[in-house]
């Protein structure tokens, strides 16, 4: 059949199985909006208030569906709106397709109205991008830009879509759902040597990243911990992967890392990672870290390779392959003294707990956790912005199944939380969790009118302590107190402001009128907004000091020292 | 420890791909030392010779991020023992009875040639190993340069090894 391009971009997305996609039109995709229009019984177009929300709001859907998230925005500033969104896709491997239309090719180098070289200014926070000058190209690329958002380590692609190009006609003809690209196998030898590793040791550490999040490998992780009788620690962006109550997890090592999970981390003596990249927020200093350990590494990514820290074996291709081949060959084996060592500390961590608890200024988020543990659900995704109250997230929040915790891992994006958590909301269409700061709020709040314009079941957990807190935790570690620019005095009235969007909004200083506020929201509609009040000298504890390793692990901070 | 490397990468023959790769190094932080890009025998790709100079991890690194780009169809290192290494330079001087002589018997020495003779200025041509570009070049610098380029490396291996001959 002859379809326009506009026709063609709407019928590609439908036909790679798309059924939500978020944006905001504009003078340059108006025909792909009237295609939109016309298709709105087979494709939901959500309209946010701003493009960079819509990009957050396509990478939370993503996150919490494992679909590939699709966002659109118009030319020149909707699509430099976007870049924020991909980036943050980019640094923490989303597959995302972003749309732009751009001037028509004749005006394309002349500085026209709202033109700007998107495919230049993506080119380094993208997997691929495009710019589509023929028509007849215009569907392949569609496809193949979703092929590559998905495949081997997913990230965001861009196709960039002249005017002229949405309106001239073509032959189209709908094809299947592209499948992901075959992965490469490791090598039989680079196995061999890691099985070899593993048999071996004596304190086996697996460290799981967000690749074997995005590849639900939960189980096949457990398999093999069981089986060599280890434990299993998390990278932030592996969060959620292994459920919180599973007897071997650790949870999260690294900077703001659970103490037993960072402490094993050190005194392991095999590290086995899968899809991790050992990030500078990880590792501390890598001169230092784990050089006790022998490591392996398997990844889809070459490039992770010997990237951040040297290896001993690494195994590239496809994890699911390398980790079922290694726990076929790997011997079984009980190693009872590591077990023993690991209790250890999860003993010290409890007490370390303990007296941070009871260092607190006021209301401790810990138990703002406490009360959202007990009133969500399984299936109840927490996504968060970026900050304090996101490392509380990550250390306090308790998770039964994968892919329920959505966060900005690698770019660290304060304003991330609102569009993330409405994609996701969307996405599962379960009632979804955001855990946000005063701070991060502010940049983008403007997505509480697409959450309630679309009745988006979201309970924002606004903790505010009147200062950037993570900027002030440093200021006050690091800077000798000096406060520069982290104080926020901005007598905004969160509750009134949630009223004014059409959400509820409430406001509480303690865990119990919390619980009560939490529980209720979790059984309403719509969208709620709770305000806590926290104390301002309240910190994100263990840390590791910058440039540090986990020999400076500062656990607790008396009370009479900040 | 520092040492040059030659890396060849096949791309598809597009528009905009040289930016892809060379944005990547800038991303990275990698430096390039000469970089050439051209036609081969298949029109659907170009040829484009890097040489750095760089530690074995910046190799590494660089051949993987190279082997990312979605357009970057095969990446090899030449091996250093049997790379065949050229450049060429057409550098332009000063034309005066003090240098002359010198000049045109350096070109001969060099097996350079001579591709434009003026008045004031003498202009040669030299092909061959960058270091032999380079030692002219050290010959010239007393007697007046007036203007220079150099095409930066192309390379190809001895024998039968080809880009495609074995996997990396």
């Amino acid at each position: 059949m002859k379809l326009t391009g506009s026709q063609i971009v709407t019928e590609c997305l439908i036909e790679q199985g798309v059924t939500d996609v978020f944006g905001y039109p504009g003078g340059q995709v108006l025909n792909i909006y009237d295609a939109l229009y016309k298709a709105g019984d087979r494709i939901n177009h959500i309209l946010t208030a701003h493009e960079q929300g819509a990009a957050h709001a396509a990478d939370g859907y993503a996150r919490a569906t494992g679909k590939v998230g699709v966002v659109i925005a118009t030319s020149g500033p909707g699509a430099t709106n976007l870049v924020t969104g991909i980036a943050n896709a980019m640094l923490d491997s989303v597959a995302m397709v972003a749309i732009t239309g751009n001037v028509p090719t004749h005006l394309i180098g002349k500085d026209s109205f709202q033109e700007i070289d998107i495919t230049g200014v993506t080119l380094p926070i993208t997997k691929h991008n495009y710019f589509v000058k023929d028509i007849n190209d215009l569907a392949p690329c569609l496809r193949e830009a979703f092929q590559l958002a998905k495949s081997g380590r997913p990230g965001p692609v861009l196709v960039d879509i002249p005017k002229d190009v949405q309106l001239a006609v073509t032959e189209f003809t709908p094809e299947g759902v592209v499948p992901r690209l075959p992965e490469r196998k490791s090598r039989d030898k680079r196995v061999e040597e890691a099985v070899k590793l593993i048999n071996e040791c004596e304190r086996p550490y697996i460290y799981v990243g967000g690749g074997a999040g995005s590849r639900d490998m939960a189980e096949d992780v457990k398999a093999l911990c069981e089986k060599i009788d280890g434990c299993i620690g998390s990278s932030f962006m592996g969060l959620s992967l292994i459920d919180s109550d599973y007897e071997s997890f650790l949870g999260m090592q690294g900077m703001h890392g659970h103490y037993a999970s960072s402490m094993a981390n050190k005194s392991a003596d095999l590290i086995i990672g899968i899809g991790v990249r050992f990030s500078d927020r990880a590792t501390g200093n890598t001169a230092k870290y784990c050089k006790g350990a022998k490591i392996i590494q398997l990844d889809v990514d070459r490039a992770e390779i010997n990237k951040n820290i040297m290896v001993d074996v690494a195994l590239v291709g496809d994890l699911k392959d390398s980790l079922s081949r290694i726990l076929n060959a790997v011997e079984k084996k009980e190693r009872p003294e590591w077990k023993a060592e690991i209790e250890e500390l999860k003993k010290e961590e409890s007490l370390i707990e303990k007296e941070n608890l009871g260092n607190a200024r006021g209301l401790h988020p810990k138990y703002i956790f406490d009360a959202i543990n007990k009133h969500k659900s399984a299936d109840t995704v927490v996504a968060t912005d970026v900050g304090q109250h996101q490392m509380w997230a990550a250390q306090f929040t308790r998770f039964e199944k994968s892919r329920k915790f959505i966060s900005s891992g690698g770019l660290g994006t304060m304003g991330y939380g609102m569009g993330a958590a409405i994609g996701s909301a969307i996405g599962t269409g379960e009632r979804t969790v955001l855990i946000t700061g005063d701070g991060s709020f502010g940049m983008n709040l403007n997505e509480l009118a697409t959450a309630v314009t679309y009745n988006v079941p979201l309970t924002i957990v606004l903790l505010n302590n009147g200062v950037l807190g993570m900027v002030h935790q440093w200021q006050n570690l690091f800077f000798g107190k000096r406060y520069s620019n982290s104080v926020l005095d901005r007598r905004t009235d969160f509750v009134k402001l949630a009223e004014a969007f059409g959400a509820k909004g409430v406001r509480t200083d303690n865990a119990e009128d919390f619980e009560k506020l939490f529980s209720e929201s979790m059984k309403s509609e719509g969208v709620t907004l709770i305000e806590v009040l926290i104390n301002e000298d309240e910190f994100v504890l263990p840390m590791l000091p910058p440039g540090g390793s986990i020999d400076d692990i500062i656990v607790s901070i008396p009370k009479e020292d900040n | 420890m520092s040492r040059r490397y030659v890396i060849a990468v096949y791309v598809d023959n597009k528009p905009g791909v040289l930016t892809r790769v060379s944005s990547m190094f800038t991303r990275r932080a990698f430096n390039i030392d000469t970089l050439t890009v051209g036609e081969i025998e298949n029109p659907a790709y170009s040829r484009i010779t890097i040489s750095l100079s760089g530690d074995e991890y910046t190799k590494n690194q660089i051949v993987a991020q190279l082997n990312k780009l979605h357009n970057v169809q095969k990446v090899k290192v030449l091996a250093d023992e049997s790379a065949i290494r050229r450049e060429l330079m057409i550098i332009k001087m000063k034309n005066n009875p003090h240098n002359r002589a010198e000049i045109m018997a350096a070109a001969e020495v060099y097996k350079g040639k001579i591709i434009d003779y003026s008045v004031e200025t003498i202009s040669v041509e030299v092909t061959g190993e960058p270091v032999k570009i380079d030692a002219f070049i050290e010959l010239m610098k007393p007697l007046g340069i007036l203007e220079m380029c150099r095409t930066g490396i192309v390379a190809i291996e001895r024998g039968s090894e080809t880009m495609f001959s074995q996997e990396i």
